[in-house]
């Protein structure tokens, strides 16, 4: 199925959308690819980066942690560090200036975790813009926290109660609104799916991990990693810190998916490991979790963010060329990365990058004392406490009924 | 120009002078039986094409009426091969028949496997809310291969060069879309609608359908001045919700039909 159709990785990705809104798609497309050549803009973009974000967010190499690791070196990108705590905020302030760049007034976005929506909460208020966050009934329940931040921030927070009532349908109302509001709504789609251009534009404004950290990989620890290990979702952080090692042929790209309570029992978020199958969702051709009918099967995980039965279409097709390797991450054994990595290195990392820390603990104990992994830390832990507290019965009912 | 049943259908209304009705309904609700006899009854009281709707789990154009159907049809085990069932019975009945479907579910069944099943039902063809002729093909090579109707939907927001590439990829009617926006009842249809038939027109002979947003004959009679077909989906789908039983929402259902129908009659 190898063609010239826009938008493609392989035979993944497309643009598979209600006709009204592919006039929006291609305004989208023409201002992004004019924008992304416009020192204006770029300058603006990084202006923002420098002084709201907090780019270029550090490294840190985690020595205690990494005893745990097959004595591997394992390095932290601190995306946990960005304004508003997570990676979000890199690919929100690119689309939220583009919206200004074409004339829109008002923004939309889906959420999980909440932390995409509490992102684009932030950079709507930066740049008075109006916003409406959708998100499942669900997850606005084990992600309050965030509800508030949005609400505070001057959002729209919009439960969604129908199917999963997770991110899958929070997604599909976003996109409801969109063919309603197009005129004068931009979707700040959150990661690197949904139709052509949003999985290419979106991991281009994330791309500045990847650009950052090689460079400091070879600055600081003076040398490029052997694997680099990133949580997958929708893939928007992954995307980011791989890309810039694609051309590093010994650098192993390596995508943690959330394995819930383990693929074999039906109930986890493993596009890769799964029974997932190509099929469409959400507007791009790419590996999807569905049953012989074509419908789409409802996802699992600990971590809202990751509880998603689609992929962005250019992972599933690094994952056939063979240029990354996927794996599940039980919610066990991410919670255990996550106790680990606050008590040996005092950082509370996000649920959704406890994956990620859980995948170099694997790769680790493969490389050996003479590995190196570089870990992207999509974000901090903060809007997890709540949910970590109650893994570990650590809030004081609990203790008491223990 | 294919020699659909739908095709001649909508020649047959231009020759009496009016619209022809469209008239939506998913397969499986309340039942996969009851559905059926709910196409049924629509084709006893006045529709001329019955839009045999494939329930499916992420329905990102259509409204909460809909949708809450499709869900439910899907909790109660609906299968991707009810609809050539329906599309069986709609044709014993004496109505042409299309389905509509998202994308995935002919693509995880096969696209060509899909046109034969469908072809072997007696079902002209398909309207496809999330696919656009561009990524067609593999569509375009079924539907020739089986001799189907391919209806792609237009939208106000479709530039001009878009108009005449989606209608030229289309086959049976175009389906223009009356607003921007997802598929339920609305107070009023609205000036785009025509505004939109006359922008297509301009650029094709394929018929023009309208849909999104009618729900009243008075509604009906209004959109087929201008449009050879009104296509009915939340207002039908809406009687069989409602009601206690399917006994009454079959007799809600007959008695709205003949309402839409008397207003293509006008």
């Amino acid at each position: 199925m190898s063609d010239n159709r826009i938008g493609r990785f392989g035979d993944y990705g497309g643009r598979y959308v209600p006709e009204a809104l592919v006039a929006a798609l291609e305004e989208l497309d023409e201002q992004r690819s004019k924008a992304m050549h416009d020192p204006g803009f770029l300058g603006e973009l990084a202006q923002l980066h420098r002084s709201y974000t907090g780019r270029p967010s550090i490294i840190t190499e985690v020595p205690r942690f990494a005893e745990h690791c097959g004595g591997a070196r394992v390095v932290l990108k601190r995306e946990d560090l960005n304004h508003t705590g997570s990676h979000k905020i890199n690919n929100v302030l690119g689309q939220a200036l583009l919206t200004k760049r074409m004339g829109k007034r008002r923004v939309i976005a889906e959420t999980g975790a909440g932390q995409h929506g509490v992102a684009t909460a932030t950079a709507a208020a930066l740049l008075g813009l109006e916003c409406v966050v959708y998100m499942g009934r669900v997850d606005t329940e084990r992600q309050a926290l965030n509800v508030a931040r949005m609400r505070l921030l001057g959002a729209e927070v919009v439960p969604v109660d129908h199917g999963s009532r997770t991110l899958k349908d929070a997604v599909n109302e976003a996109f409801r609104d969109w063919v309603t509001h197009v005129d004068h709504t931009h979707y700040v789609l959150g990661t690197v799916t949904g139709p052509y251009p949003f999985p290419e534009m979106v991991r281009d404004f994330h791309r500045i991990i990847g650009v950052e950290a090689r460079q400091q990989m070879l600055d600081e620890i003076g040398r490029l990693p052997d694997a680099v290990c990133a949580c997958v979702g929708g893939g928007s952080n992954a995307m980011g810190i791989f890309h810039r090692f694609i051309d590093d042929p010994d650098v192993r790209l390596i995508g943690l998916e959330g394995g819930g309570e383990g693929v074999d029992s039906g109930r986890h978020a493993s596009r890769f490991s799964g029974q997932a199958t190509p099929g469409v969702l959400h507007g791009a051709f790419t590996y999807v979790l569905q049953d012989d009918d074509g419908q789409t099967i409802e996802s699992h995980s600990v971590s809202a963010g990751l509880d998603y039965p689609s992929v962005g279409p250019e992972h599933a097709y690094l994952k056939d060329i063979g240029r990354a390797e996927y794996h599940p991450v039980t919610d066990d054994e991410a919670m255990e990365a996550f106790r680990l990595l606050a008590q040996t290195e005092g950082i509370l990392p996000a649920i959704e990058s406890s994956h990620a820390l859980a995948g170099a603990m694997k790769v680790g104990r493969e490389l050996g004392p003479d590995g190196l992994v570089l870990v992207n830390l999509s974000g901090r832990g903060d809007k997890d406490v709540d949910s970590a507290a109650r893994w570990f019965g650590l809030l004081p009912d609990e203790e008491e009924q223990s | 120009m294919s020699g659909s049943r739908v095709s001649a259908v909508l020649a047959d209304t231009k020759a009496q002078g009016r619209s022809a009705l469209v008239g939506y309904l998913p397969v499986g609700f309340p039942t996969v039986e009851g559905s059926i006899r709910a196409m049924e009854v629509m084709v006893e009281n006045g529709v001329d094409i019955v839009e045999i709707g494939l329930p499916y789990t992420d329905p990102l154009m259509d409204g909460p009426v809909i949708q809450t159907a499709a869900t439910r049809a899907l909790e109660n085990g609906v299968r991707v091969a009810d609809v050539f069932k329906a599309g069986e019975a709609v044709s014993a009945a004496g109505a042409a028949a299309l389905v509509m479907t998202y994308w995935n579910p002919v693509l995880r069944y096969g696209a060509d496997a899909f046109a034969r099943q469908l072809s072997a039902s007696g079902v002209s063809g398909l309207i496809t809310p999330d696919l656009v002729p561009d990524e067609a093909q593999d569509w375009i090579t079924a539907s020739d291969a089986h001799d189907l109707d391919r209806v792609f939907l237009v939208a106000p927001s479709s530039t001009d060069e878009r108009l005449v590439s989606t209608t030229a990829a289309s086959r049976g009617f175009v389906y223009a879309t009356s607003l921007m926006g997802v598929t339920g009842a609305r107070a009023s249809v609205g000036e785009a609608a025509s505004v939109l038939v006359e922008r297509v027109r301009r650029v094709t002979d394929v018929p023009v359908c309208v849909g999104l947003g009618v729900s009243t004959g008075e509604q009906v009679h209004e959109v087929g001045q201008f449009a050879d077909g009104v296509i009915v989906g939340s207002a039908l789908v809406r009687c069989l919700l409602d009601a206690p039983d399917l006994d009454s929402g079959l007799q809600a259902l007959g008695a709205l039909t003949r309402e839409l129908a008397a207003g293509c009659r006008r």
